[in-house]
């Protein structure tokens, strides 16, 4: 343990080093650095350290409580298992952001202040946008683009938030907020931006399936779940985070359903887990929040699981559209394993790890009698089944043989995979050591009869809807096609309103010079008309007449003389 | 290469269909295994009390047709919504 330093603050100073090592050593490094995290993560007591005053406020590096052991334990499992997806490949940018960034996120929920977890927030922010831009693509590069605007933004309206309330109660600590005035409504749309709230979402499924083959995997892991500790941590119990989370957990589904990217179509299935924490955080509970809170653990290791699998896929076949894909089965047979035991979890099927802890969240919304949120969450548990649990592995593994044929994924890929597969199965079979990391007090048996077999009937029934349509042909084939979401508006709607009040604007300005021209026109004609060669001020006139003329003048002013 | 797969032309990748598990009887076979399932899951509901919250889950078989219709519902409204929704591939590079 080095003194009381922040374990994400290990990863970040660490990443600087790792370009400059050379071959195996850089290997072994950046696996030992999230392992050195970890000895740091559990060498430290719980309470607040690393505190330094500036103008007044305290600035808390390091808060330790169970809240930020969990997360700061999932994020660290997490990079490390990264790191082993991403050893195959050799691209240093990628290397230091990925670590950079998995550090970011670990010293956000290790801070105990709001301007700290700013610099954080921000920090994720920036480092993350090198994994969507290393795929070095056009596409890419405007996609990331757009990806930081938000990301950035979302920081921009957490600092306005922070420095209202800072103001108003004189305090920068990062405890229980609630949604109760402007300051903290303007930090909960921070979050909320960050946690991909309906209409806030997009800039997930926008850039997420864009970034590289480890760099979505990466991504998966850490922002949206960055956001939900903060939500835990701020907001638990606010009753409009029920409606928000209900609204996340439903919608994503019907787009993933006609979705063909199939990365695509986890970054839809991610929006909508998410959506499920959401719920538990609005709940507010002991059982909820920490349905919530074991619920992102998991998640992270199946959704990292999933995108792996798809990562892999688009490795060796060099395309992740479902219309392409199909019957992969048979040269990825591991990859294909792994990805179903991936999907099983997604889903909840009893013994995989989301059963034991998305059934906390149903249960804790049933208790305090949410009935059309519980239904909303029992539909949102089928769909989810339906296009993570069954259309990811039967559209690249089964369905129509494609005749793709490829190798197995690489070795380190594999063995990310596989003890990713294996943490699945062991929280999924065994439980317990999972819920004692859980910060709330709260009693729960996952395994009762009635658990068990409502969920195979729900999730069984489903599948046999999916039989049903496949057979009747009533199934929406996968097709090659761009389905419009919330995007459009800033990326058609915005643009296109631009151009037409531009447009206008320039018919003003036209109408507004060509009526000047015309006046001044007619003015410079008239000026022409008496000053010009032929006008009338501009005659010559003979030397005799002029000469008249003064007399006349000389006249008249000597008449007005004596007048 | 066999007659089968031969009128592929030379070449060609093997189509899976030669596989056990794209046979029709496979294919039946799961989908009448799982049936099967989903009759004995929904039976089952007749045997064992559930421990409930709302009364409602207390129908036999709630669970199973609930996921059912759902599902049916979800797939064939994603699939008017595609009729609003679907553009071209590329239609964000234009």
């Amino acid at each position: 343990m080095i003194g009381s330093v922040s374990p994400g603050l290990v990863l970040i100073l660490g990443a600087l080093l790792v370009p400059f090592l050379p071959g195996k050593l850089r290997y072994a490094y950046m696996l030992a650095l999230p392992v050195l995290a970890g000895l740091q993560l559990y060498g430290l007591e719980q309470g607040n350290f690393a505190q330094t005053e500036i103008f007044g406020y305290t600035l808390t590096l390091v808060r330790v409580d169970k809240l930020s052991v969990v997360f700061g334990t999932i994020f660290l499992i997490a990079a490390f298992l990264n790191v082993i997806y991403g050893l195959h490949q050799r691209d240093a940018m990628q290397e230091v952001a990925a670590l950079v960034y998995s550090g970011a996120a670990i010293s956000a929920v290790f801070v105990g202040d709001l301007i700290s977890l700013f610099v954080f927030w921000e920090l994720t922010a920036i480092s993350s946008v090198f994994l969507i831009w290393a795929s070095r693509s056009e596409r890419a590069i405007r996609a990331g683009l757009r990806y930081l605007i938000i990301q950035v933004g979302s920081g921009v309206i957490l600092l306005a938030g922070v420095t209202l309330y800072a103001q108003q109660t004189g305090s920068i600590a990062f405890g229980h907020l609630g949604l109760t005035n402007l300051a903290t409504g303007l930090i909960l749309i921070a979050f909320g931006i960050k946690a991909a709230f309906p209409f806030l979402h997009n800039w997930l499924q926008d850039a997420y399936p864009e970034a590289t083959v480890t760099g979505t995997v990466v991504l998966s892991a850490f922002t949206t779940k960055l956001a939900i500790y903060a939500l835990v941590r701020g907001y638990p119990g606010t009753e409009i985070l029920i409606y928000i989370g209900a609204i996340m957990t439903v919608f994503p589904v019907f787009f993933a359903v006609i979705e063909n990217d199939l990365r695509r179509v986890l970054a839809y299935s991610l929006n909508n887990q998410v959506g499920f924490m959401v719920v538990g955080i609005g709940i507010g509970t002991p059982l909820a929040l920490n349905g919530a809170v074991s619920h992102a653990f998991v998640h992270i290791i199946y959704k990292s699981l999933l995108f792996m699998s798809m990562g892999a896929v688009l490795h060796r076949t060099g395309t992740i559209k479902g219309s392409e894909l199909g019957g992969l089965f048979k040269s990825m047979p591991l990859t294909t394993l792994f990805c179903i035991v991936g999907a099983a979890s997604i889903s909840a099927f009893p013994l995989f790890s989301g059963f034991v802890t998305k059934s906390l969240i149903l249960t804790a919304t049933a208790e305090q009698g949410y009935v059309i949120a519980w239904l909303v969450l029992l539909f949102a548990s089928a769909g989810v089944f339906h296009h993570s649990g069954i259309k990811i592995p039967y559209f690249a593994f089964f369905a129509h043989d494609s005749g793709l044929r490829c190798r197995e994924a690489p070795l380190n890929m594999l063995i990310a995979m596989g003890i990713a597969a294996g943490l699945c199965i062991f929280f999924g079979v065994y439980p317990d050591p999972l819920y004692a990391l859980l910060p709330y007090e709260a009693d729960y048996a996952p395994y009762t009869a009635s658990h068990v077999l409502s969920q195979l009937q729900l999730l069984l029934f489903s599948a046999l809807a999916f039989a049903l349509l496949m057979r009747t042909g009533l199934y929406p084939p996968e097709l090659r096609a761009t389905n419009l979401d919330s995007d459009w508006l800033y990326r058609k709607a915005a643009p296109a309103l631009v151009r037409r009040v531009m447009a206008l604007g320039g018919e003003v300005r036209d109408g507004a010079v060509a009526h000047a021209k015309r006046w001044l026109e007619a003015t410079f004609l008239q000026i022409h008309r008496h000053h010009g060669p032929s006008g009338i001020l501009a005659r010559t006139l003979s030397t005799g007449s002029t000469v008249l003329w003064v007399v006349v003048l000389l006249g008249l002013t000597l008449l007005m003389a004596y007048l | 290469m066999d007659d089968a797969h031969s009128r592929h032309g030379p070449g060609a990748p093997e189509p899976g269909n030669g596989h056990w598990l794209y046979r029709p009887r496979t294919v039946n076979g799961i989908f009448w295994g799982l049936a099967l399932i989903c009759a004995v899951l929904g039976l089952a509901d007749l045997f064992y009390r559930r421990h409930t919250i709302f009364a409602f889950e207390s129908i036999p078989g709630f669970f199973g047709i609930f996921g059912f219709v759902v599902c049916v519902g979800l797939v064939l409204g994603a699939k008017q919504l595609r009729k609003i929704l679907k553009r071209d591939e590329n239609y964000y590079d234009r």
